[in-house]
């Protein structure tokens, strides 16, 4: 049975079955006391973004009430801006997607609130150029609050507000949050050095914040019911609702509201109609989105989806975007086919990632056939290790721990692979006398 | 000051220093690609990544040490100093993974590399890197690219570090180099294959770091360890920039920057650095004496004998004119002889400029070339410095970046100066509105440190006199020149001769009675003239010497020599040890670096032995004692590498200057209309030549019916 009940979920339309307009979202209980809220002042939203532990919902979990405070205090002489990440493009994840095209009130109703407790008058979404559909129904609801009188100059609630929707191109690297304000500016999308960090020197030089889509969306509703309700999710550091995205070889893959916390295998039983063929037919998932290490299927046994469980197992709770995998997947070919997506979407800023995703790929490539040497599996785990950690933002990162994951549980998968190559080829160097033998 | 550790060692440094320099200073080497002292930094090669110990504890990753600074490190915990560690085993993997992913693409050509022996990246592979590669796939493969007749590209070198993009945007001023695509497969191009239209463009060829991009007219000459070093002076125009001179046997093969702060910092135009091939071009080297129409090859002694004989005759009717590239050493001694000979006619000005005389600040970059820097307004008067001296055009493009000068305004033919600038008007008639109260006046009163800068084509016209006082008016009423503790002398002559401070130093002027350049010309053309002698003096059309014998003496067969009647050959700037004094005043000693051509001699040396056969030996017969002589007769010249500045700006009253009266509104002439054309060596030079056209053609899409 699930465990979040329908009383207590923030996405209430998250599958499309309502109007997605202002209407129906009001309906729903969007911009209900939005202007109460406001009322409380800055103080107490953060406070209770702080009390209600949401931790940022774009992959690397950092508290949002902690990330909004640290916004200077008063505007001098750069005015400040709240920029959306919604350049939604790890593999796997589609949450915001529906979020965007389905409950877009609960969005601009949180870059209002989320504008105002960082003294922002001005908001910018940064939308994956994939989502037109996404675009389309977002900027119909921005014109219908502008209309409303919700957002805007003057509006009903007392505080200066403009929100733009900015269409991306499609790199995937713009979803990294100096890129994506590079891109916005009209640059190239390529990471900024760190520090100075955006909340100093963000949009155009001035203190910016950056946040995911889920993150600015869940605000309003934290904030009506209060942080208690919110924390009283989950494990303590791991609280809350979240989406989860469940795809791969599950016989109903959907986005689903759930607690955080919840067990990995509930969630796929429950909400994805199990694994194609049965739970034994289980082989890894990937939990959060292409760029996490992958567990086994008996860690998934055990496995809670948020972020201290998963980090235990070195993988991590990403975007929540679970890839599951059944033994019929040929994990060496999947890698490889992760592997070159990250070459692909590879910057070219920085040595590290510039030449070594392209690497990997390759050795992978190979690998996949078995046209490789044993020795070279862990000349691809070192490889792995000099990209990791050594570049300039988390791309280097996410493009080697896909093959880290891999060679930690499927090793032998590899070996065999290889084995296989070369047990009908004499001519192969190292290939056995027993192959030969058996011709 | 911030006391930090580095590997081990208390070091104390400034908050603004990077990580990496701190290193440095604590005596760590750090091995680096993208960053460079006076670029941007682009912390993308990941080379200088080190280890930051916060209270003795390693963070989870090592850090780029050019990207942060000292002050931006956490607190130190537990009375623990911060450490940076160089050392460290983590330290030295994480550099060879760098190393090694910087060449698995790279191609490993360097027998047939013109980087071949000053590679940054064979040095740092050499000492930081992995001894083998584990690398078994195909490498990439990149297009070559056009970036026009300068700048040779092996784009499938090339490591992506960035520095000619930043270099060529932010010291270069041109949008012109850039990185299209990504991940693997970024390139450095231009744009549309366009050759790079700044004139600082060679210099990308000395920062990037592998040979990805060399020089295209030294492709394949020689190998660095070859060459012979000179350290020199350039005399492509007024500013003395710092060269060294490599040379092979009697060639000089390339030029390149030193480094001197004062004035290139280590920058050198395309000029400076690519003429060299019109050192071997049009060389005399053997004296000429014009028989029966044509020039005949002579002996040393016959055309010593016919110069005597033409110069001992009536000296009211003899004319001597200096050129541009003359060095101090053979204008005193030429000058000793004319003084000796008596004759008065003489000018060291062959543009036909009014300056000279007077107070030394009246002709000099007061300012200096590095104080411009300072300036916070800016008025250029008939002056384009982005051709007159580009290396000085970046200085104030570096000011105008960096926000201290924002007020920049221009009186004369509008260009492209890579810095924002108001337009006030083509002629004199703007400078004179200024002097009698316009906006800009006051732009100038208020700032702090304004300057002027006068160029030449605002200096050889009529009404240069009454251009000149409204100047020195200007500078006056907006205290331009101040002496004192904030000593400021911002009132600056922009000359674009290498030979001309020193001559005016020298006082190489019309004598009593004597007549200037274009008096000494106005008498050829009506007869009046029965020699002119030239000292490498080619800017002059040759219709206007009349029916007078001309006695040439230079280096280069241009318009001077083809119309001369005796040629003396002498020797370029590359080829004597010579004194030069930059426009600031600044005196400097080039070297030679390779020996005259042929039966060419030392320009100082043939006047020498002039003299030695009209029975009037000048005292001196080596280079030291005539130096001695120079420097006893003028002290300037023993201030060696020293620009004098505001040093006596207390002193010195600029609304003394020209002579009050009515401007015209003729608009100022360009000075130079074509860059790479302004001296006897750049006409020619062939390469050149190929800028000139590249240049010209910059914009036009060439279709192949043309």
């Amino acid at each position: 049975m699930p465990i979040l009940e329908d009383k207590d979920r923030i996405f209430t339309n998250l599958y499309g079955l309502q109007d997605w307009g202002l209407e129906g979202a009001k309906k729903r209980g969007n911009w209900n006391g939005t202007r109460d809220m406001i009322g409380f002042g800055r103080d107490w939203i953060i406070d209770q973004m702080k009390a209600s532990g949401l931790r940022g919902r774009g992959g690397a979990g950092f508290p949002t009430g902690l990330k909004w405070s640290f916004m200077p205090k008063e505007v001098k002489d750069r005015p400040h801006y709240l920029v959306v990440n919604a350049d939604e493009s790890e593999p796997g994840t589609c949450k915001d997607r529906d979020i965007l095209r389905n409950d877009p009130h609960l969005l601009i109703e949180g870059c209002l609130i989320a504008s105002f407790a960082m003294r922002a008058n001005a908001c910018y979404v940064y939308l994956r150029g994939e989502y037109i559909n996404e675009r389309h129904n977002l900027e119909a609801a921005v014109k219908q609050a502008y209309e409303a009188k919700l957002i805007g100059k003057d509006n009903i609630h007392g505080w200066d507000f403009d929100l733009y929707v900015h269409h991306g191109a499609g790199a995937y690297i713009c979803g990294e949050e100096t890129a994506l304000l590079e891109s916005l500016e009209g640059k190239k999308g390529q990471p900024r050095l760190k520090p100075p960090f955006p909340a100093n020197t963000g949009l155009y030089g001035c203190p910016t914040t950056v946040n995911n889509v889920e993150s600015i969306a869940v605000a309003p509703e934290i904030l009506r019911r209060g942080a208690a309700w919110f924390a009283g999710f989950g494990r303590p550091n791991n609280t809350g609702t979240k989406v989860f995205c469940i795809s791969g070889h599950v016989n109903r893959p959907c986005n689903v509201e759930e607690v955080m916390s919840i067990p990995l295998k509930q969630l796929i039983e429950d909400h994805a109609g199990g694994i194609r063929g049965g739970w034994d037919n289980l082989k890894a998932v990937i939990p959060g989105g292409s760029s996490v290490p992958m567990i086994t299927a008996e860690q998934c046994e055990t496995a809670l989806m948020d972020f201290d469980a998963l980090k235990e197992l070195k993988s991590g709770l990403g975007t929540a975007a679970m890839i599951v995998m059944d033994k019929s997947t040929d994990v060496v070919r999947a890698i490889a086919r992760i592997s070159y997506f990250y070459r692909h979407e590879s910057c070219g800023q920085c040595t590290p990632c510039r030449e070594g995703t392209g690497w990997m790929w390759r050795v992978l490539e190979r690998m996949a056939r078995g046209e490789a040497e044993h020795r070279e599996i862990d000349l691809l785990l070192d490889v792995a290790g000099q990209v990791e950690g050594h570049t300039i933002c988390a791309l280097g990162d996410a493009a080697a721990w896909p093959v880290q994951g891999l060679i930690r549980h499927f090793r032998h998968e590899i070996e065999d692979r290889i084995n296989l190559y070369r047990a009908n080829k004499p001519h192969v160097a190292g290939a056995s006398i027993d192959a030969v033998a058996a011709e | 000051m911030t006391k930090i550790l580095v590997d081990g060692v208390e070091t104390e440094v400034p908050g603004e220093y990077t990580l990496l320099q701190a290193c440095e200073a604590g005596g760590a080497e750090i091995p680096r690609f993208c960053y460079h002292e006076r670029l941007s930094i682009a912390g993308n090669c990941r080379m200088c990544l080190i280890e930051v110990k916060i209270g003795g504890r390693a963070g989870p990753k090592p850090v780029a040490s050019c990207a942060q600074q000292i002050k931006d490190l956490p607190p130190s915990k537990d009375d623990i100093l911060p450490e940076l560690v160089t050392k460290s085993p983590a330290v030295k993997k994480a550099r060879e993974g760098v190393m090694e992913f910087l060449l698995i693409n790279h191609p490993l050509d360097c027998p047939v590399c013109d980087q071949g022996g000053e590679c940054d990246l064979q040095d740092q592979s050499m000492a930081y890197g992995r001894p083998g590669s584990r690398f078994e796939e195909n490498k990439r493969a990149v297009e070559e690219k056009y970036m026009g007749p300068l700048i040779k590209t092996e784009m499938n070198r090339c490591i992506q570090c960035t520095r000619c993009i930043r270099f060529i945007s932010e010291v270069a001023g041109v949008e012109d180099i850039g990185a299209a695509g990504r991940g693997e497969d970024m390139e450095i191009t231009t744009y549309l294959e366009a050759s790079v239209g700044s004139e600082l463009s060679g210099n990308v060829v000395d920062l990037c770091p592998v040979g990805a991009l060399t020089s295209k007219p030294y492709a394949f000459h020689a190998r660095p360890w070859e060459l012979k070093k000179t350290e020199s002076v350039d005399v492509m125009d007024a500013l003395g920039s710092n060269i060294r001179v490599d040379s092979r046997g009697p060639e000089v093969m390339r030029v390149l920057p030193r480094v001197n702060e004062e004035i290139n910092e280590e920058w050198i135009s395309d000029k400076t650095r690519h003429v060299v091939d019109g050192l071997k071009r049009q060389r005399l080297d053997k004296p000429y004496a014009r028989k029966g129409g044509s020039l005949m090859p002579v002996t040393w002694d016959e055309a010593l004998t016919i110069a005597g004989e033409k110069l001992s005759s009536d000296s009211s009717r003899i004319g001597v004119i200096a050129g541009d590239l003359v060095c101090a050493e053979s204008l005193k001694a030429s000058l000793d002889l004319l003084n000796a000979l008596g004759i008065q006619n003489r000018d060291c000005r062959q543009d036909g400029s009014i300056l000279g005389g007077g107070a030394r600040e009246g002709y000099l970059f007061n300012s200096t070339i590095a104080g411009i820097e300072k300036a916070d307004a800016l008025l250029l008067v008939g002056v384009n410095p982005r051709t007159e001296a580009p290396i000085l055009n970046a200085r104030i493009r570096k000011a105008w970046l960096r926000g201290g000068l924002d007020r920049v305004a221009l009186i004369g033919a509008p260009a492209d100066l890579t810095y924002p600038y108001q337009h006030l008007g083509m002629g004199a008639d703007a400078l004179g509105r200024i002097a009698n109260g316009s906006p800009f006046l006051d732009v100038l009163k208020n700032a702090k440190r304004p300057a002027i800068i006068l160029g030449q084509s605002a200096l050889n016209r009529p009404d240069s006199a009454a251009i000149l006082a409204a100047a020195g008016s200007i500078a006056a009423a907006s205290n331009m020149v101040r002496g004192g503790d904030d000593a400021w002398n911002g009132f600056n002559v922009l000359h674009n001769a290498a030979g001309r401070v020193a001559g005016l130093d020298l006082g190489f002027l019309p004598g009593a009675g004597g007549k200037d350049t274009n008096a000494i010309l106005a008498a050829a053309q009506s007869g009046a003239m029965d020699t002119i002698l030239l000292l490498a003096a080619d800017e002059i059309d040759a219709a206007k010497f009349g029916s007078a014998f001309v006695i040439y003496v230079g280096s280069h067969g241009d318009a001077g020599a083809s119309r001369a009647d005796l040629v003396l050959p002498g020797a370029a700037y590359t080829e004597k040890d010579a004194t030069w004094v930059n426009t600031e005043g600044r005196v400097q000693y080039g070297q030679r670096a390779v020996f005259p051509k042929g039966d060419a001699r030392e320009d100082w040396a043939i006047f020498r032995a002039l003299s030695q056969r009209m029975g009037r030996a000048l005292p001196y017969d080596n280079l030291q004692a005539l130096r001695a002589k120079m420097i006893a007769d003028h002290p300037t010249f023993g201030g060696v590498d020293y620009a004098p500045g505001a040093h006596n700006a207390g002193g010195f009253d600029p609304s003394s200057f020209g002579k009050a009266g009515s401007v015209s509104q003729d608009a100022f002439m360009p000075a130079i209309n074509n860059f790479y054309f302004t001296n006897p060596i750049a006409r020619a030079s062939r390469i050149m030549a190929e800028c000139s056209r590249a240049a010209q053609g910059a914009g036009q899409i060439m279709r192949a019916a043309e």
